[in-house]
């Protein structure tokens, strides 16, 4: 799919993320808002995937370790083919497999059961682990958190994954700013982040997560070195594309109301229309 | 009676896992600094390439399982009881157990007979903590003999298991003939009685032994059954056993709370409610000292079983 496809399919992902909170009636949307582009560009640009056979053993595979965003995964994978755009409505509702953090049992296609913050790194880094076991070449991208990276078991994978030499292993960080309570720099601030993986031995580019164009170049640069991990290190906007979910984290862990959805989906579609011209 | 000291069960994991590394080219094993007390440095030794110590990490080692195990390969985590469970409980719930991912825990320096270095490098909450996984089998072999027969059933078992081994030398159980009589999730009779049951795992199935002869000197035939597998617990054998019987003894080295006498007194009082004594740690933790003086002062050798069993037919 070439970018300016792209770009318009991240204002549907946006607008099924929107709608699909909604009528779950609970749920993160300005953490799935912020990870649009961050999501969409491996599955419709990166990796190499066979949505009609997801446990395909070579693979590339994406763990999304920051699991309350998964209505954006789970909108990229139902437009990706994995299963019929239908089943976003279900949702969090008893029996789907659409559960409100990613389940692997449930929905292979997610790779990993996320949800409890700061595991998926290391998870992914079990899986560039096997790719050099059984000798394949498939690449591990892990998504996190900005919030998640207050946890210690983070950084025990970040050592490990450098130690190793893990060069099929990338991490991607959605650095939206804010966790559930506020603000990331007065809770528990990250900064110098850049520095931090770096000391760790890691390489790292620094992006704006809303540019197709340098999260598409950011990603096929993370596959070029055998020998090292990448990290890429993503600014992005909370709640991103709707304007009153913008940097507004009221709008973390609570679902749009009615009338907010109306009003977010008609800026979708507005916007939307804006790139078609 | 006297039974006869052998390795302890840690060695014989290691050597299991070393011949099972020959037969299947997809377990990887993983340590968190401890390969040398676990045992798994002898996989190591003999397969470098398909082991890797990833330090002092516990969480970050669970994950790295699960994610191979997703990739289809089988991994083998080992650390002491206490880091591995307690530690990484989470890890082993939400990137192990919740994803019904197949991942093989096998902890050593189980229970207090670590022994000298204290409370904290013992193990009293394991038991109760990974029995309360979904899907999680949980194991406690009494013998090298006895470890060395679960290793290819816990390989063949289609879920995640955890099996505890020890530090310290054990009394021997089996031999390499009754050793092919020991079946994940079947309790084993080893030691015929009518008149009282002790059902016992680990170090205090040699403890139930002994004590039986006490019973024996007076008059009483106590029936020892080795629940090696505590989940899935082998019922019909308890049960069986209790009808014939009408009282119960369980012994162990683990907290009170939650461990193989919860669970033995959870199917008796749906099936067969009978009379029951536990032998457990009393809601505490133990500390520094020899293994046999620890084991004593806290209440879990044959003399404290035979009280038990005596409060029983008194």
């Amino acid at each position: 799919m070439d970018l300016s496809e792209l770009e318009v399919l991240t204002y549907d992902i946006r607008a099924d993320v929107v709608d699909m909170i909604n009528t779950a009636g609970s749920g993160h949307p300005g953490s799935s808002l912020s990870m649009v582009e961050l999501t969409a560009v491996p599955f419709f640009r990166i990796m190499n995937l066979d949505p009609e056979n997801s446990l395909w053993p070579k693979r590339d595979r994406f763990v999304l370790s920051k699991g309350h965003g998964v209505p954006t995964l789970y909108s990229v994978l139902a437009r990706a083919g994995y299963f019929p755009l239908e089943e976003l409505s279900t949702l969090r509702k008893f029996g789907s497999p659409l559960q409100g953090h990613p389940d692997f049992s449930r929905l292979p296609a997610v790779e990993a059961s996320t949800g409890s913050l700061g595991q998926g790194l290391s998870i992914a880094a079990g899986i560039a682990l096997a790719a050099e076991q059984l000798d394949e070449n498939f690449h591990s991208f892990c998504l996190l958190g900005d919030g998640e990276l207050d946890e210690g078991q983070v950084w025990e994978a970040v050592a490990f994954s450098a130690h190793h030499n893990l060069g099929n292993l990338t991490a991607v960080v959605d650095y939206n700013k804010f966790q559930l309570d506020g603000p990331v720099d007065e809770i528990l601030g990250l900064e110098p982040l850049v520095e931090k993986w770096q000391s760790f031995g890691w390489q790292v580019k620094e992006i704006d997560g809303h540019d197709l164009k340098a999260v598409d170049s950011a990603y096929r640069w993370a596959q070029k070195d055998p020998d090292t991990p990448r990290a890429i290190v993503a600014h992005t906007v909370k709640g991103k594309g709707v304007s009153f979910m913008e940097h507004n984290n009221d709008f973390h862990g609570v679902a749009p109301d009615d009338e907010e959805t109306k009003q977010a989906l008609q800026e979708l579609e507005q916007a939307r229309k804006g790139v078609k011209k | 009676m006297n039974l006869e000291y052998g390795p302890p069960t840690r060695n014989a994991y290691g050597e299991a896992l070393v011949e099972l590394g020959r037969q299947h080219e997809e377990i990887v094993v993983l340590d968190g600094d401890l390969a040398k007390s676990t045992r798994t440095y002898m996989f190591q030794q003999e397969f470098p390439e398909r082991f890797y110590n990833v330090g002092i990490q516990e969480a970050n080692m669970v994950g790295l399982a699960a994610g191979l195990s997703a990739s289809g390969l089988l991994p083998f985590v080992s650390s002491f009881a206490c880091f591995l469970t307690n530690r990484a409980y989470d890890q082993m719930r939400v990137s192990v157990a919740y994803p019904r991912l197949n991942v093989k825990f096998v902890a050593s320096h189980g229970g207090i007979s670590g022994g000298e270095d204290g409370a904290t490098q013992q193990s009293v909450e394991d038991l109760a903590l990974m029995s309360s996984l979904p899907g999680m089998i949980v194991c406690v072999p009494a013998d090298g003999y006895a470890t060395r027969a679960l290793m290819p059933q816990l390989l063949t078992a289609e879920t995640s298991c955890y099996m505890r081994t020890g530090r310290p030398r054990v009394p021997v159980i089996y031999d390499s003939e009754s050793e092919s009589g020991i079946e994940l999730g079947k309790a084993n009779v080893i030691r015929p009685g009518d008149d009282l049951t002790i059902v016992a795992c680990g170090l205090l199935v040699a403890e139930a032994l002994v004590a039986a002869e006490n019973l024996a000197e007076e008059g009483v035939e106590a029936e020892v059954i080795d629940s090696h597998t505590m989940k899935p617990l082998d019922e019909a054998t308890i049960v069986q056993s209790a009808r014939k019987t009408g009282r119960v003894v369980v012994a162990e080295e683990h907290q009170i709370w939650g461990g193989l006498g919860s669970a033995v007194a959870r199917a008796l009082s749906a099936r067969e409610p009978v009379p029951m004594r536990f032998v457990a740690i009393d809601d505490t933790y133990a500390e520094s000292g020899e293994a046999r003086e620890l084991l004593d002062a806290y209440g879990l050798t044959a003399p404290h079983i035979y009280n038990k069993a005596r409060e029983l037919l008194d």
